[in-house]
């Protein structure tokens, strides 16, 4: 497969006080088409502002980021958003909120609709606003809306930041099954090391003071993926070294 | 500690003792009792003489009155000018005021070009426009509608503004992701973004537009309530001065309950 996603010397530095922040040094990454990333650092080492700029949110910075050999300059509808509020319109629907999301010329935009809502389980919840469904559910919402647009890439910004731990294993395979199924692109950042190694079949690990990519570690976890077990434990193990020595994380050994 | 019937979950003190005499009347008849307990001590004033008939008429000399002039139609006649007036107004402000207040709210360069003279019209009350009004629109309905557009026109143009500049970014970050269009954009996301602001403003204008009214009518017309209280004194009727003031009132009321009960509607999703 080819590269859909080139990252080239990336540098983002901003004034916090007026003193200069270097949020992002020197990124160089390739994403190869149909590929599930998972880049993972602690706050503050710039992997949201990354995905910004491979969104194209964020547009002032050094560097080269090229999305399906084009530069990215602006937002677009091929690169759909995940944020980790759901962001969904308060005034309108659940079935208006991705109504909006699709240019008025769109074909078919109702079965698209109905489509997208059948896809995360959400039947029966199409007139609902926002605020009578629960985060788990809004953040359904938002993912459909993104997929509606029949994105090439989907980016994901801590998107089960803010889910219950049960709801966001749900929605972690449920992703994980649309991601097979659609086989589009997915950038997924989290600060969940499991969530990473579960998701993604290649896992970035970030740094923060200045933000570079310390490590990238492609997984295997075979089919069907398991959280558990050996395998799961020894990639867990290699991503838990990059952010605590042997001696501030004991526990790990103790298991 | 489970929870007893009786038991004062608001805790002790004074709090709590009103609660224990107040607790015994039902909300509607508490809702009633302060009105009730007015009119007591007006007929009570009126009966010990503190008050004279040519300067404070007695409460059923004023009902009498109402009873007399809803029977020959000539109330309704007047709350239904004023009602006119005020509706006409209103809407012309409140259309022009969302087009301006859209412009202000989207454009730097719109909010620039009109602020200082917006800040030097605003503070004017619209009574101080009547001798104006009068001169240039003479005294027919026109004068009265620019007056009431005048009271109406500001607060709801502060509240939109407010309301567009209040939207979270966010929104207009979302909006760019789906590449949405910019007549899309103003419908969908800034003007409903701005609703419950704008709603407040459409409260503030309206009342200030009947406001408004009444004194437009004061000054000139022949027609209307405020038109109603000033016959009523030059014909030395206190009880149609009252009666006047009591109807301004009252539909003020009505209206507000009206543009609250339309909030709750358009609010629903808040």
């Amino acid at each position: 497969m080819p590269d859909i996603l080139e990252i080239n010397h990336v540098c983002k530095r901003f004034s916090q006080n007026g003193s200069i922040v270097e949020a992002l040094r020197d990124i160089n990454l390739n994403v190869e088409e149909g590929n599930f990333v998972s880049i993972i650092g602690v706050s503050g080492c710039g992997k949201s502002t990354l995905l910004r700029i491979i969104g194209g949110l964020e547009t002032d910075y050094e560097g080269s980021v090229t999305f399906d050999g084009m530069p990215v300059t602006a937002p677009s509808r091929k690169k759909g958003f995940v944020f980790q509020d759901h962001r969904l319109l308060p005034w309108l629907t659940i079935e208006d909120n991705i109504r909006f999301s699709l240019p008025e010329e769109q074909e078919d935009r109702e079965s698209i609709i109905r489509e997208s809502i059948r896809m995360v389980g959400l039947e029966g919840f199409e007139s609902a606003y926002p605020k009578q469904i629960s985060g788990g559910m809004s953040q359904r919402v938002s993912i459909a809306r993104a997929l509606s647009n029949d994105p090439k890439i989907l980016l994901l910004d801590e998107p089960f930041g803010s889910l219950d731990a049960i709801t966001k294993i749900n929605l972690q395979d449920e992703l994980l099954n649309i991601w097979k199924r659609e086989s589009i692109t997915m950038i997924l950042v989290t600060h969940d090391i499991d969530e990473a190694i579960y998701l993604g079949n290649s896992v970035v690990v970030m740094t923060p003071r200045p933000g570079t990519i310390k490590r990238v570690e492609n997984i295997d976890l075979g089919e069907p993926k398991k959280r558990t077990g050996p395998i799961f434990s020894r990639y867990r193990e290699i991503i838990y070294r990059e952010f605590f020595t042997e001696a501030n994380s004991p526990f790990i050994y103790n298991l | 500690m489970a929870y007893e019937p009786g038991m004062d979950l608001a805790g002790g003190g004074r709090a709590g003792r009103l609660r224990g005499l107040s607790g015994k009347l039902p909300a509607w008849l508490l809702y009633f009792t302060l009105p009730i307990i007015l009119l007591l001590v007006w007929k009570g004033a009126d009966m010990l003489g503190y008050i004279k008939p040519y300067t404070m008429p007695s409460p059923e000399k004023v009902a009498a009155t109402a009873i007399e002039l809803v029977r020959n139609g000539k109330l309704v006649k007047h709350i239904v000018a004023s009602m006119e007036r005020v509706l006409e107004g209103f809407f012309i402000a409140l259309v022009s005021a969302l087009a301006l207040g859209v412009g202000i709210g989207l454009s730097k360069r719109v909010d620039i070009f009109t602020t200082l003279v917006l800040q030097i019209l605003r503070p004017i009350p619209p009574i101080a426009w009547i001798p104006m009004a009068i001169l240039w629109l003479g005294i027919g309905e026109t004068s009265k509608v620019f007056i009431i557009f005048l009271g109406a026109f500001f607060p709801i143009l502060v509240n939109v503004v407010d309301g567009i500049s209040g939207i979270d970014a966010k929104y207009f970050e979302l909006a760019s992701v789906y590449e949405i269009p910019r007549k899309k954009l103003i419908l969908r996301v800034i003007l409903p973004g701005a609703t419950p602001s704008i709603m407040t403003g459409v409260r503030v204008g309206l009342g200030n537009a009947w406001v408004c009214v009444v004194a437009a009518e004061m000054i000139a017309a022949v027609s209307g309530v405020g038109y109603m209280l000033s016959d009523g004194r030059s014909l030395s009727r206190p009880d149609i001065v009252i009666l006047g003031m009591l109807v301004v009132g009252f539909v003020g009321k009505v209206m507000d309950d009206l543009v609250k009960w339309v909030r709750a509607k358009v609010l629903v999703w808040a």
